[in-house]
């Protein structure tokens, strides 16, 4: 239901961009003749509500229809072998995945920790450090932070590469290594929001009397903070977790572009670029579906974590 | 910086051995090895092999550049010469063009190459549905005939003496008869590397061909690995981290910070792209000649060179001949900024001042509303009053250009005088974007385009310079350079072709490691 709302919205914004892709791709030879003829062939004559059904109706079937590129190419060729929308997608999600996936693999457990060393020494020099730098590096520019990373980590000591551009075919290794910068990033980025929520909610737990009793009974802080009050916060941190999780899928263009990392995000703007309205949609939606499931996946995981939850009276 | 150049062979291609021959002495400093990457803008998703489409320096590069041939090539020093075709002849009137094909080559797939080729090949531009850039080309060829397995004649619809350099066009390459859709997908050629691995607008590794024809000629590289990197800075920094050897398209206001980096080096042409201020000359006030040459007196050309390219071009002279074209008037009188003569031709149109609408977005070319800012600022002097109106870059192309009676625009040049005349100075053609009709301009062109004697074509273009100089409904500020850069480690023979960029986009071909 959510889907259907969001693919109305998609709709709109993306046919509400001003130019097509017949003007896009024709440029200067844009004549009107040459547009209509595009148009045509690609069914952007068609009236927009006739458009959008045809789309949902495709989009509940599994099919995303064809990228207007790969139309129009096969129209030169007298229309054979046509790649769809989710084929030319696939391979570029698999690598945006492989990124959250490595990046998440950096950026939770390390800001979790960082959450807890701060909550545990929290107002000392350790934790308003963490604060600041973290603070900074969230509040500025994707471009900015990788710029940075790549100034220091790959011009001044080359120690990554600051081209990402992996492939099919790469061995392991190798990718980590191309995909380290970017992840990076993307972690500088995330760390912030997961890092003071967990502080955040390890701090409010400890005024609770249970661990007053706790720390009575002469656990040491560590100990109080890791087995008594990290599970009890665990709903919020996951909550966050997801929230980030899900951005690191939908927020990587920025990021993609400056390291010309071959993912979803690229692709993304290329199409923007042309006006290639279907495989536009189909990312919008993808992302959009990334968001709800792993919302999902928050809600559930905090309410197994809660006893509460998990046994209503 | 290479400045223009002089190419006279028209009549026959029997002296392109000859002209191949003469390049030996600089290749011969060449060796063969090593794995070049390239950094290249221009890059889409959409891409593929099909040469109808190609349009941006990535495919440029890739398919007439390193995978694929044509008939004829225009070599770095701007001389035309044979590629697949060996040697060509005209008829008197050159309407019928006999072609000499090479032998013994193969394409990728190993199927030998021949006549039947070249015809299904040029068919490809004109097929039922196909779009085309080539499509006027091809369809000026009004009869193909296999005369042998090695020779095909051409007969034209009119005379026309570029013919063989309009062959050299990157849309049209040479793909297998009976295969070419195959050919399209997998990308089978006859260049000097063959396809490794393609996904389009990400990257494309090639290698050489074994015994391919131009061997010790070109072709130095083991194997190339083209990346596509759009974005600019990252670009620049692939470069200079060493992760690619060769990048186009310089960013001006970055290229002060490659030039510092002792193992970078830029490279630098004037080739033919320029950019335009066109009027349609049957609107007033442009229909009045006094005006359009107060207009031209009232702009700053050098101003315009100086902080709109920030010095990467030269300055235009109001006709789209660059100085890479073969008959480039280099002695035409230089059009300067001259506010007295500017009032002066404005007296002339019985006017003090004139009230008068240029319309600019960046899409016309980088930097556009600038310079229409430049020159209001600039005719303002001169009693012209320039009131600039900043239009959307979205459909800048379908809604002012060719509709605003006086706009901003781009073009990116064409090969041969005939080329670009027609395709936007001749009457009645669509892209025609000033509507200029002069008997005189027209009577010439129609005569340039078959003669074949040199010297009296050289005459006719001048000619055709000087009257769109003085005359014509075009303001040209500027030529724009093309402006890559390169590690240290890549070598070259001296000379760069200014065509395209990247040495007329066959550096693949051309360089080698140092």
């Amino acid at each position: 239901m959510t889907l259907i709302v969001v693919s109305l919205v998609i709709f709109i914004a993306v046919n509400a961009l001003p130019g097509d892709f017949a003007q896009a791709v024709l440029g200067q030879g844009a004549t009107d003749e040459a547009v209509a003829a595009i148009r045509k062939d690609l069914g952007l004559d068609q009236p927009y509500f006739y458009r959008y059904f045809t789309w949902l109706g495709g989009m509940l079937t599994g099919d995303l229809g064809v990228s207007f590129a790969q139309m129009n190419f096969a129209s030169n060729m007298g229309g054979t072998q046509l790649k769809g929308v989710l084929e030319q997608i696939a391979p570029r999600f698999m690598n945006t995945m492989f990124l959250a996936g490595v990046t998440a693999a950096i950026a939770v457990p390390f800001a979790v920790i960082l959450g807890v060393l701060a909550a545990l020494y929290r107002n000392s020099v350790f934790d308003r450090a963490t604060n600041i730098t973290t603070l900074t590096s969230i509040s500025s520019p994707e471009f900015f932070l990788a710029y940075i990373l790549i100034l220091f980590l790959a011009v001044l000591n080359p120690v990554f590469p600051s081209l990402s551009n992996i492939f099919e075919g790469m061995g392991f290794g190798e990718r980590l290594e191309k995909t380290m910068l970017p992840a990076l990033t993307l972690t500088l980025v995330v760390t912030a929001h997961m890092m003071r929520m967990t502080r955040a909610a390890i701090i409010n737990l400890l005024a609770s009397p249970y661990i007053e009793m706790a720390r009575l009974k002469g656990i040491s802080p560590m100990r109080v903070i890791v087995v008594h009050a990290l599970p009890n916060a665990l709903a919020p941190i996951i909550n966050v977790i997801a929230l980030n999780l899900a951005y690191l899928i939908t927020g990587v263009v920025v990021v993609e572009v400056v390291f010309v990392y071959p993912g979803i995000g690229q692709l993304f703007v290329d199409s923007v670029k042309i006006r290639d309205i279907p495989v536009v949609q189909a990312c919008c939606l993808i992302f959009a579906a990334a968001y709800i499931l792993l919302n999902l996946t928050a809600d559930v995981l905090s309410i197994l974590s809660n006893p509460r939850l998990r046994h209503p009276k | 910086m290479s400045r223009f150049t002089r190419r006279g062979l028209l009549k026959t291609g029997a002296a392109a051995g000859v002209l191949a021959a003469t390049g030996v002495p600089a290749a011969a400093m060449a060796k063969r090895g090593g794995t070049l990457r390239l950094g290249i803008a221009g890059a889409n998703t959409s891409d593929s092999w099909d040469g109808r489409t190609h349009s941006d320096s990535y495919m440029i590069m890739l398919g007439h550049g390193t995978v694929f041939d044509c008939l004829t090539e225009v070599n770095a020093a701007g001389e035309l010469v044979g590629e697949l075709a060996e040697s060509w002849e005209a008829s008197p009137d050159a309407i019928t063009w006999t072609f000499n094909l090479r032998k013994g080559v193969t394409f990728h797939n190993g199927k030998p190459f021949g006549a039947d080729d070249v015809i299904e090949s040029l068919q490809m531009h004109t097929a039922e549905g196909a779009k085309s850039a080539a499509k006027p080309i091809v369809a000026s060829i009004t009869e193909m005939k296999k005369l042998g397995e090695h020779q095909v004649q051409f007969t034209l619809a009119a005379g026309n003496a570029d013919f063989p350099y309009l062959l050299s066009d990157y849309h049209i390459l040479m793909f297998p008869a009976g295969q070419i859709e195959e050919a399209i997908a997998k990308g089978i050629g006859t260049g000097m590397y063959k396809v490794e691995s393609f996904d389009p607008g990400v990257r494309a590794v090639v290698s050489r061909v074994d015994g391919h024809y131009k061997d010790g000629k070109a072709g130095w590289f083991d194997s190339i690995e083209q990346i596509a990197i759009n974005d600019s800075s990252a670009r620049m920094n692939a470069l200079m981290t060493g992760q690619v050897d060769a990048v186009n398209r310089v960013d001006f206001k970055t290229e002060a910070l490659l030039k510092a980096n002792p193992g970078v080096e830029i490279f630098e042409v004037t080739g033919n792209q320029h950019f335009t201020f066109p009027m349609l000359t049957n609107t007033d006030p442009y229909s009045n000649v006094n005006v359009r040459k107060a207009l031209k007196y009232g702009i700053n050309r050098q101003e315009m060179v100086d902080k709109i390219l920030l010095g990467h071009g030269a300055i235009g002279n109001d006709h789209p001949i660059g100085p890479a074209n073969q008959f480039y008037h280099s002695e035409l009188e230089q059009l300067e900024y001259d506010p007295d003569k500017a009032s002066f031709y404005l007296k002339e149109a019985g006017m003090d001042s004139i009230n008068v609408d240029l319309s600019a977005a960046n899409a016309a070319f980088p930097g556009a509303v600038d310079a229409a800012q430049l020159y209001q600022a600039s005719a303002s002097a001169a009693g012209i009053n320039i009131n600039v109106t900043q239009e959307p870059d979205d459909g800048y192309w379908s809604n002012v250009w060719l509709k605003k009676p006086w706009c901003a625009c781009y073009w990116s040049g064409r090969a041969t005088e005939d080329w670009m005349f027609s395709t936007a100075y001749e009457s009645g053609v669509p892209w025609n974007d000033s509507h200029w009709e002069n008997a005189r301009f027209q009577e010439l062109l129609i005569t340039g385009r078959a003669e074949l004697d040199t010297d009296k074509r050289r005459e006719i273009y001048h000619e055709m310079q000087a009257l769109m100089s003085a005359e014509g409904g075009t303001i040209v500020p500027m030529y724009a350079n093309y402006v890559d850069a390169h590690s240290t480690k890549l070598a070259n023979s001296g000379t760069i072709g200014n065509l395209w960029q990247m040495d007329g986009s066959r550096i693949s071909e051309r360089w080698w490691f140092a």
